[in-house]
């Protein structure tokens, strides 16, 4: 037997004081299969241990909330018996060793924590960064990972309907692959992990057990050195047939009620999938490790229980109901098999070649993890930097066609032409405006869905940064007339251990909190991934949000598209002309300083609010968000989409440079048919809120008075041509 | 009328299928497991996109030596229409039921975007609602969807009036910028000789409504619904 | 006994994943490279059967399934 050394401990990322706390709660020393239990349970992935004090702090209730974070993933009630389940998920550290398989087995992960709550999958997105563009590494890890999240959702037939990815040199070693998933459920049918009944069978159902991902889950608690290359046989390689098996044959079996808990082995495999279950329950677990299907031979209990093969889940069943399940899964042409039951000692017991491979108690073990209030520094916040601190330039035109065709705001479609993105035949709202739609199948509903962050933001001032992720998804969603109800976060920061990193964790919280509660938009699944550094040098703090919502009649929705000629263009909220942390001054003056925009969340709310109701009424054709590159950027979009241009006016006393390229928050472009513009006015004027007429949808070129004039034919070839032209470098396959 | 759709357990474009037929049809077809080796009594076999078995081999190659198809090359010989879309057209070309072969897209990449077609040739049940050298819009979505056959298969093709859909421009010009995989000729779907297979990689039950972004593929399956009844 | 099946695109099929390959190659400055072939190997376990048997049975292998034939040539190996 293997002896427990210093070395051994340290190897498996356990601190002296977390080893002495595994020592006091077994009363002896752990052998290897245990320590390696120990490890990965106590991980940071698994364990939250650095941000379970913060994440405790977020809204995560509300009427419409059905299964808050704790689950595989989060519930909320869409009306009708039906539920919206959905989740988003991390693979960064797995994506930037393989970008392919990485990125594959990401969104197979997620899909599998939405499909075992009962939903189907509907919709999928991804949240992605990169380092810069020009980076020797940047072409051939978008291409893998691009081409794994399109891989295995192709093959699924769920549609990947969007995402945002973004590029800074903050990732040049550590890029962020972010997988969301949204599913669909009868709020009847919806399945959680808590085993119970003693005596009942525990399940494994999918694919073997390869020796696969070992210690992935403490890779993904580890920083990167450049040995990392080193770590490439640990990452695992997805099968999206198998996984499509396993859904319908999944999707089978919780039609009948023989399921009475169910868990997907993701990070730490068949570990952390079973003392979740039995620690939910309440309930000890027997395995017999000589029942799980194995792929290879003369595995030991250790890799057994460590290995992350892809593709399995652990199931519960009711008593004498094995023979219907096994009927099912082999009709999929999938492993079934019975490989243990649910006891009432409290203790999770492994044996193997009739031997005990381990044993070990359940609750300490889970619930005596570690929890850290690691120490913090608040980011002092940058000074505002106002129009008259940056210099005007010479050609606003050049400085729009510059912007349209920047690493920021350029066109993605060259990456969702590889998603398929109609598949399912529900998809209203392809992927490039501000939110995503896909029909409830079969009703007038539709869901919005859309994934926000801006990481400079973040990073100048975490808090504001925190606040402004929430508040830009909040109005994505309302830009296409709908409700936005709840997201999911996945937390992407630098080392923890590190005050200032720690700081920028907390800052975004804080930050996140306050916008989800003055929203109502709270938080209902999510997912931390600390420790994105490599040698020494943290990411860009990146709080990526996922946002979902819902139209009631999705007749009703807007996109951002100018429609028709004549069409009055009209600005809702107010331009304040601070330019700190725009792309404006990043692109054209080679600065990334200052505070980033204010976020006034009672104003977000008033002006998203009257927005959604004029939507709702039908006074509105055409509706965007301000966001990257202010109210310039937003209209040259619009533009673009509906492939006619405006004549454009705008009466301010900002200069031009900072009216046009600003990016003030609270604000939306929006389109009303002249017969309707006094109507809309009047409503808004009523309410107190800002709403200005800056022009006429009209002719084929944008028109600013006295600013600039190009052709949307010219906006569109930039926009359209830089990614493209990244990708077609050598080395980017 | 009645038909039917063969589901393969990846096949991913069943239901959209269904939709589209149900819709044009005003009953449902019946969905035909692939492990079945009988085919119901049906008027239209249609076969699905998706990834049947996976396609680790070859797209549609396993699919094409499986019990269901046996039945489907039968019926097909017999004058039975068959409809077979995306990985249906990739499946019946390693069958032989429609010549040549499907590659791998000469970018490499998946491609998923509404692409122009024209009509190339005159086939009353499919394209009769159509007007021959009429340009309409599918959605392609693929990986493998860039045809292929050799010279004289091509030549065959072309001159009995088997080309059905060429990838072309808006105005309908057959350039290579319209050609989203790099297919010989800009094919997209063909017909066998006796007219009564079509196998194309765009998908017309992709553009049955204008909330989905075009009505084409809705006028497709009009037409072939009232051409059969 | 084990067989191993070599399969290639013909020539005169286009090759895009070769293309790319040899693309690849020279963009790493292997300037020696002026083309290359993506093809697969499949690796059979067989059970012990006569020699000749095996191959034609592998042969019919290779026409039914392992390669299609409009666009693939194989080759077959048999290794002990």
């Amino acid at each position: 037997m293997t002896e427990i050394t210093k070395e051994i401990v340290a190897e498996h990322g356990l601190t002296e004081g977390e080893y002495e706390e595994v020592l006091r709660i077994l009363g002896r020393t752990p052998n290897l299969t245990e320590l390696g239990i120990f490890s990965v349970m106590w991980s940071e992935h698994c364990s939250y241990k650095s941000s379970k004090k913060w994440l405790k702090t977020l809204p995560t209730e509300a009427p419409w909330v059905i299964c808050g974070p704790g689950e595989n993933a989060g519930v909320i009630d869409i009306g009708d018996g039906q539920a919206a389940i959905f989740k988003m998920e991390s693979h960064n550290h797995p994506s930037f060793i393989e970008p392919y398989q990485g990125a594959a087995t990401g969104v197979g992960g997620i899909m599998r924590d939405v499909f075992t709550m009962g939903a189907r999958p509907i919709a999928n997105m991804n949240a992605l960064r990169f380092g810069r563009p020009d980076h020797p590494k940047t072409g051939h890890l978008v291409s893998g990972v691009i081409a794994g999240i399109a891989g295995y959702g192709n093959c699924m037939g769920v549609p990947t309907v969007g995402g945002e990815t973004n590029f800074h040199a903050a990732y040049d070693g550590n890029i962020l692959v972010n997988a969301m998933t949204v599913g669909l459920a009868e709020t009847k049918k919806i399945f959680y992990s808590a085993a119970a009944g003693v005596g009942n069978p525990v399940v494994y159902v999918g694919s073997k057990t390869g020796r696969d991902g070992i210690h992935g889950a403490t890779m993904a608690s580890a920083e990167f050195d450049d040995d990392s290359e080193e770590k490439r046989p640990t990452v695992q390689v997805g099968d999206p047939f198998t996984e499509k098996l396993l859904l319908e044959a999944c999707l089978e079996l919780m039609a009948t009620d023989a399921i009475v808990a169910i868990q997907d082995m993701g990070a730490a495999g068949l570990t952390s999938s079973s003392f979740e279950m039995a620690d939910k329950g309440g309930v000890g677990i027997e395995l017999n490790l000589d029942h799980v299907p194995m792929r290879e031979e003369g595995m030991t209990p250790y890799e057994i229980m460590l290995s992350e093969s892809q593709e399995r889940m652990l199931m519960v069943l009711k008593p004498g109901r094995e023979e219907e399940a096994r009927k099912i899964f082999e009709k999929w042409e999938l492993d079934f098999a019975v490989i243990g039951k649910v006891t009432d000692t409290g203790r999770m017991v492994l044996t193997m070649n009739g031997e005990v491979a381990a044993d070990l108690p359940v609750a300490p073990l889970a619930d005596a993890a570690p929890e850290y209030d690691r120490p913090w520094t608040k980011t002092e916040p940058p000074a505002v930097i106002r129009a008259e601190d940056v210099a005007a330039p010479n050609d606003l035109g050049e400085v729009l066609l510059k912007l349209m065709g920047s690493s920021e705001i350029a066109s993605r479609k060259w990456i969702w032409e590889q998603y398929d993105h109609m598949v399912m035949g529900d998809t209203i709202q392809r992927p490039g405006g501000d939110a995503a739609v896909v029909r409830v199948h079969g009703t007038k509903k539709a869901l919005a869905i859309t994934t926000d962050c801006t990481p400079r933001y973040c990073y100048a001032d975490p808090e504001t940064g925190g606040a402004q992720a929430v508040a830009e998804a909040w109005r994505n969603i309302t830009a296409t007339g709908g409700q936005p109800l709840a997201i999911t976060d996945c937390m992407n920061f630098g080392n923890p251990q590190r005050p200032e990193i720690m700081g920028q964790f907390v800052g975004c919280i804080n930050g996140m909190r306050r916008a989800c509660t003055t929203l109502d938009f709270p938080v209902i699944s999510g997912n931390v991934s600390l420790y994105n550094e490599t040698n020494g040098t943290g990411i860009h703090p990146t709080p990526a949000i996922g946002g979902v919502g819902i139209l009631a009649d999705y007749a009703k929705m807007t996109t951002l598209a100018f429609k028709s000629e004549g069409d009055v263009v009209l600005l809702l909220g107010d331009l304040s002309g601070e330019m700190g942390q725009s792309l404006y001054l990043r692109e054209i003056e080679g600065r990334e300083e200052g505070a980033p925009p204010r976020v006034d969340l009672e104003k977000e709310r008033k002006h998203g609010d009257y927005l959604r109701e004029m939507i709702n009424r039908g006074h509105v054709t055409a509706a965007h968000d301000m966001s990257d590159g202010g109210l310039g950027v937003a209209l040259a979009e619009m533009a673009i989409a509906g492939n006619i241009g405006a004549s454009i006016r705008l009466e301010t006393a900002i200069p031009p440079h900072a009216a046009l390229f600003a990016e003030d928050q609270a604000c939306y472009v929006i389109t009303v048919k002249p017969e309707n513009v006094e109507l809309v006015r009047g409503l808004a004027l009523a309410d107190d809120i800002p709403l200005h007429i800056i022009g006429t949808i009209g002719h084929t070129e944008l028109k600013i008075e006295g600013c600039l004039t190009i052709s949307v034919n010219d906006l569109r070839d930039v926009h359209a041509g830089w990614l493209p032209a990244l990708m077609s470098r050598p080395g980017s396959e | 009328m009645k038909a039917a759709v063969i589901v393969f357990p990846a096949s991913n474009c069943d239901r959209d299928l269904k939709v589209a037929l149900a819709q044009a049809m005003g009953r449902d077809p019946d969905m035909v497991w692939h492990g079945d080796s009988e085919l119901p009594e049906t008027d239209l076999i249609a076969i699905p996109g998706g990834f049947s078995y996976g396609d680790y081999l070859r797209a549609g190659a396993m699919a094409a030596n499986s019990p269901i198809m046996r039945e489907v090359v039968k019926k097909a010989q017999a004058g039975t229409p068959v409809l077979a879309i995306c990985n249906g057209f990739q499946i019946a070309t390693e069958t032989g039921m429609l010549p040549g072969a499907l590659l791998r897209n000469a970018g490499q990449k998946f491609v998923c975007r509404d692409v122009d077609l024209l009509i190339t040739a005159r086939n009353e049940r499919f394209v009769g609602g159509f007007e021959q050298g009429e340009v309409v819009r599918f959605p392609v979505a693929h990986h493998d969807g860039n045809y292929y056959a050799d010279e004289e298969t091509l030549h065959e093709l072309e001159g009995e009036g088997q080309v059905a859909f060429k990838y072309a421009s808006a105005e309908g010009e057959l350039t290579d910028a319209a050609n989203p995989n790099g297919s010989l000729n800009n094919i997209a779907g063909i017909y066998n000789k006796a007219g009564n297979v079509l196998g194309l990689m765009p998908h017309p039950e992709r553009l049955i409504s204008e909330e989905l972004g075009g009505t084409d593929g809705k006028r497709f399956f009009d037409h072939l619904v009232n051409s059969i009844v | 006994m084990k067989a191993r099946v070599y399969i290639s695109l013909k020539n005169g099929v286009l090759d895009p994943q070769g293309k790319a390959i040899s693309h690849s190659l020279q963009g790493l400055g292997f300037k020696n490279v002026l083309d290359a072939r993506q093809g697969k190997t499949i690796d059979l376990d067989l059970k012990d059967m006569d020699r000749a048997a095996a191959e034609a049975e592998v042969e019919k292998m290779c026409q039914q399934l392992l390669a299609n034939t409009v666009i693939e040539n194989y080759t077959i190996e048999m290794l002990d």
